[in-house]
């Protein structure tokens, strides 16, 4: 019996406003537990919520990135529910009208590229953070989250297997960090996902009973939480039970999701309109004035690398994979027009690994794509061989200068001079006789040992096209 | 002279203009009647070194050459605004000792303008209330006659005003907690447009009805301290951004041709015969001063109640939820888990009344009755203002009773909240459709308790209905009475 999947996620993406959604506090990470807390924030007697129109201007960036409709008019409203960490005892959220309705994420998924409907996304604040480890029978609160703009991004059902809501969550992330609305730092739960799992029969057309998982902050949770849910629900229909509608947590430490709540004691929250707030009216002109801020798009760009550059769909996929990146691409290439695929090669190969391996930012790489050029500019045009310059390039790395002078410093230009070359392979083959015997007699494989011996005897730096050429000339091949 | 506490607000203002007094004289002289009158239990704080300070701060403030008609006055502030100076409380348990760490917008502009705060003001708790009895620091009495109620949630700010122990108070109006208080009290009250007045700072009820206003003992120094108050404050999404108004400059403008719409469904059956008559007695005086008497209908202006004690008490179940123990205000001392403890402070802390308008209004929004009761009242909220729309193409000003009769006597509708809710039946609608309204003394009832002729304004009119308000009071000497002993005493 074969099984599909279901899978819509719910992602949560901080927005990158300098202050909070409804007060003029800091968002910034990492201060001092309810430093960046205001009277508002803590919901003191009298307070009142003003919108950060930031926000709303975020939102409609994301709604213009994804082909949403842009609501007009839209509502805040109260999520009413009592816990420590929620000051007001009600969340400001949008429920009947968001900001943001429609539009779609794509992405490519191995060879297939895959179009994810989105249903909604809307605007609305973080709660505080409830502390109960640090304290002997006490909770501590931490309230300087509390009001932290989220745009909460809300997908159709259309995913059908944890690798492509990984792709899925991947692409959104990198579309927020394209767009610069979100920061997208997981451990900081800038970014984080609720994903609703549901299994059915290959086949079925109805969608099976689904759960909900929370907080999904690491795309390998997500992925090993969905993996984990649908063996659960699985099992269970198989084992002649049913899957109950609830929420779970998933447990990274166990790898497994547990119950939290059921939808019988779900909590009534008893949305009403906020009366502290007006309707949000976005007019044409704020919605053209961020449209004409918008960044280039992974997707357009994506297209124009492809058409312009002849970039194959997977090497402009992964030049286009964040927008630091694609800057870096457009910047090398600016500088060597004719050797894109070059510069395509370098920036996924050897740049993409040392920053693998090192675990940071291509912002922060020493070498940057003015200064990757110029030793690109040198395999180009034959000065440094392709093996020489990765040399050249961990020297670049650890800050010993530029291309050129590296070169020259350690003597690696490439040896193009035909005399020159000429005098190494006669060398060689005065040394090498039997090798020399065994080509005459057929032996194709000793012709490269010939080039290896002379590439030795060169140090590497002889034009091994050269070499070729010089050897079969001599040998009278 | 006159004595100091029956004095205008501009005569007031001439006597400390010329230096005949100081600020300081004048505060203390006020400060003397708000200690010799505890009886009323009128104050919740009173901090006399504090309001002595700003006395000589508006001093200071004179000698150094600023004027102003509010610089140096006294007033009070109903304990729903939050001051730093002094504990607000919303005459709540939960709030009990509760020091803001700032000031109503209210409370700054007032400040500024020179106005010297002499305490806060005792209210219902919550302002959820309609004879102040429901204040958990105990009921307020009534000037005229301390075995009445003096209205509320207001009651603090009429009873005040009402025995001169102060010549202003602030107050506010959710469904009629200025005009029924002023009317039970024979004082002069004000309640602006909704969105006039800053709420930053106000004590949530119901967001989308709560309005700040005044409590004065004549339309005149209403307009007075108005002019200062009112105004567009970026820290309030739902205060309206229009310039500054001069609330004086319609005071005189005669009321020869002003229409007036009397609604016939406001007096019905439950309308006492005085206070009926009181009301046509007063619509006699306009007649008299050339205004047209206008009959128009307020039909959908009855479902009035059954749509505020839906629509309000939702908003306030609401905002009283940050209520909760965890960051400020009543804990409870014996509590279990957290969950525990927030509703035990919210049991011990929050008093009758809250409890019972949260529990309607927590569910009037819930799953499956939403639809039926908090939509379909906005709904009827809606044809109410359209149908006051509807009138004023009809009339300029709309004139009725304030309540059915004058004060009824403390505890006699405490034990039955429906009658208490009723008491509202003729402010609501206007408070519904967030027009500006007053009420006006006009006469006494038949145990001498007085009684208020209400006058409500299309939006944004509060000028124009202080004039309409300050034109009858030139022609008639009811907001001059005073209980019995005010006049004579000194203090």
């Amino acid at each position: 019996m074969s099984w599909e999947v279901v899978i819509g996620l719910e992602t949560h993406a901080q927005l990158s406003t300098v202050s909070k959604i409804f007060s003029g506090a800091s968002t910034a990470f990492g201060a001092e537990p309810n430093a960046q807390a205001c009277a508002i924030d803590l919901a003191l007697p009298g307070v009142l919520p003003v919108l950060n129109r930031g926000a709303v201007d975020r939102a409609i960036r994301l709604g213009l990135a994804v082909g949403a409709t842009i609501n007009r008019r839209s509502i805040f409203a109260r999520k009413n529910y009592f816990y420590p960490d929620l000051p007001k005892g009600y969340q400001i959220s949008q429920y009947e009208i968001p900001v943001v309705s429609g539009g779609h994420i794509r992405f490519p998924l191995g060879d297939e590229e895959k179009v994810v409907r989105l249903t909604r996304a809307h605007l609305e604040e973080d709660a505080g953070k409830s502390l109960h480890e640090d304290f002997q029978g006490m909770s501590g609160i931490d309230l300087n989250r509390a009001g932290t703009p989220l745009l909460e991004i809300v997908s159709e059902p259309d995913i059908r297997s944890a690798a492509e809501a990984v792709a899925y969550a991947k692409a959104l992330h990198a579309l927020v960090r394209w767009i610069d609305i979100c920061d997208g730092n997981m451990q900081e739960g800038s970014f984080r996902c609720d994903a609703n799992v549901s299994v059915r029969r290959a086949g079925d057309t109805k969608f099976g009973t689904r759960c909900e998982i929370k907080n999904l902050n690491s795309f390998r949770f997500l992925e090993r939480a969905i993996e984990h849910e649908m063996a659960r629900q699985i099992e269970l229909i198989e084992d002649g039970g049913h899957v109950v509608q609830e929420t779970r947590l998933y447990d990274p430490d166990r790898d497994e999701t547990r119950s939290m709540r059921s939808k019988e004691d779900a909590q009534d929250y008893r949305y009403f309109p906020d009366p502290d707030l007006l309707p949000v009216e976005i007019s044409e002109q704020w919605i053209e004035s961020v449209r004409a801020a918008m960044p280039e798009l992974p997707q357009a760009k994506r297209e124009r690398f492809e058409r312009d550059f002849g970039l194959s769909a997977y090497d402009a996929a992964v030049v286009t994979a964040s927008r630091e990146m694609a800057d870096y691409f457009e910047a090398l290439v600016a500088r060597l027009p004719s050797e894109p695929k070059l510069c395509a090669n370098w920036l996924m190969g050897e740049v993409s690994a040392r920053l693998n391996r090192e675990q940071i930012d291509l912002a922060r790489a020493p070498v940057a794509a003015t200064a990757l050029a110029g030793l690109l500019a040198r395999i180009a045009d034959g000065m440094v061989s392709g093996k020489l310059a990765r040399e050249v390039f961990d020297a670049m790395w650890s800050g010993e200068g530029t291309a050129d002078e590296i070169i020259d410093r350690r003597g690696l230009r490439q040896i193009s001079d035909s005399g020159e070359l000429e005098t190494l392979i006669d060398g060689v083959l005065a040394a090498n006789a039997k090798s020399v015997e065994e080509f005459r007699s057929g032996k194709e494989k000793a012709f490269n040992a010939l080039v290896g011996q002379v590439m030795k005897a060169s140090k590497g730096k002889a034009n091994p096209q050269q070499v070729n050429d010089l050897l079969r000339k001599k040998l009278g091949g | 002279m006159t004595q100091l506490h029956l004095a205008s607000v501009a005569e007031l203002g001439r006597l400390l203009a010329s230096g005949e007094i100081s600020s300081v004289e004048l505060t203390r002289h006020f400060l003397a009647r708000v200690e010799a009158h505890r009886e009323l239990n009128a104050f919740l704080d009173v901090r006399p070194e504090t309001s002595l300070a700003q006395a000589a701060a508006a001093d200071r403030r004179r000698a150094s050459g600023e004027s102003g008609p509010l610089l140096g006055i006294p007033l009070a502030h109903k304990d729903i605004f939050v001051t730093r100076d002094w504990a607000s409380t919303a005459a709540s348990r939960m709030l009990e000792g509760y020091m803001s760490p700032f000031d109503a917008t209210v409370v700054e502009r007032l400040g500024q303008a020179g106005m010297v705060c002499l305490g806060k003001l005792n209210c219902d708790e919550f302002a959820m209330g309609s004879s102040n009895e429901n204040s958990a620091y105990g009921p307020v009495r009534n000037p005229w006659d301390v075995k009445a109620v003096p209205g509320g949630s207001s009651g603090g700010s009429a009873a005040a005003v009402a025995a001169r122990l102060c010549p202003v108070a602030t107050a506010t109006d959710t469904g009629g907690s200025i005009r029924e208080p002023a009317a039970f009290s024979g004082v002069t009250g004000i309640k602006p447009t909704y969105g006039r007045p800053s709420r930053w700072g106000m004590i949530a009820f119901a967001s989308s009805l709560d309005t700040a206003g005044l409590m004065t003992a004549s339309a005149e120094d209403a307009a007075a301290v108005l002019s200062a108050m009112l105004g567009f404050d970026p820290k309030d999404s739902t205060s309206v951004d229009r310039p500054p108004e001069d609330c004086i400059r319609e005071l005189d403008r005669p009321v020869a041709g002003l229409r007036i719409g009397v609604p016939r469904e406001f007096f019905g059956k439950g309308l006492t015969p005085e206070a009926e008559s009181a009301v046509r007695a007063a619509l006699d005086t306009y007649r008299g001063l050339g205004a047209e008497i206008v009959d128009i209908s307020l039909p959908t202006a009855s479902l009035g109640i059954p749509v505020y004690y839906v629509v309000a008490p939702a908003e306030a179940s609401s905002n009283l939820s940050r209520f909760d123990g965890v960051r400020y205000g009543h804990r409870a001392k014996n509590h279990g888990d957290l969950a525990d403890m927030i509703k035990r402070s919210r049991a011990e802390g929050l008093g009758a009344e809250p409890k019972r308008r949260i529990l309607i209004g927590a569910y009037v929004l819930s799953h499956g009755y939403y639809d039926a009761y908090y939509l379909q009242a906005q709904k009827v909220r809606r044809l109410i203002g359209e149908e006051f729309q509807r009138a004023f193409q009809q009339c300029d000003v709309i004139a009725g009773p304030v309540t059915t009769g004058e004060a009824f006597d403390i505890g006699a509708k405490t034990a039955d909240p429906v009658a208490m809710y009723l008491e509202d039946l003729f402010t609501i609608p206007g408070s519904l459709a967030g027009l500006p309204g007053m009420s006006v003394p006009c006469g006494f009832g038949p145990r001498g308790r007085p009684l208020g002729l209400q006058l409500m304004a299309n939006h944004f009119q509060e000028a124009r209905l202080l004039g309409v308000a300050h034109q009858f009071q030139k022609v008639t000497d009811w907001h001059r009475r005073t209980p019995a002993g005010v006049a004579a005493t000194n203090p």
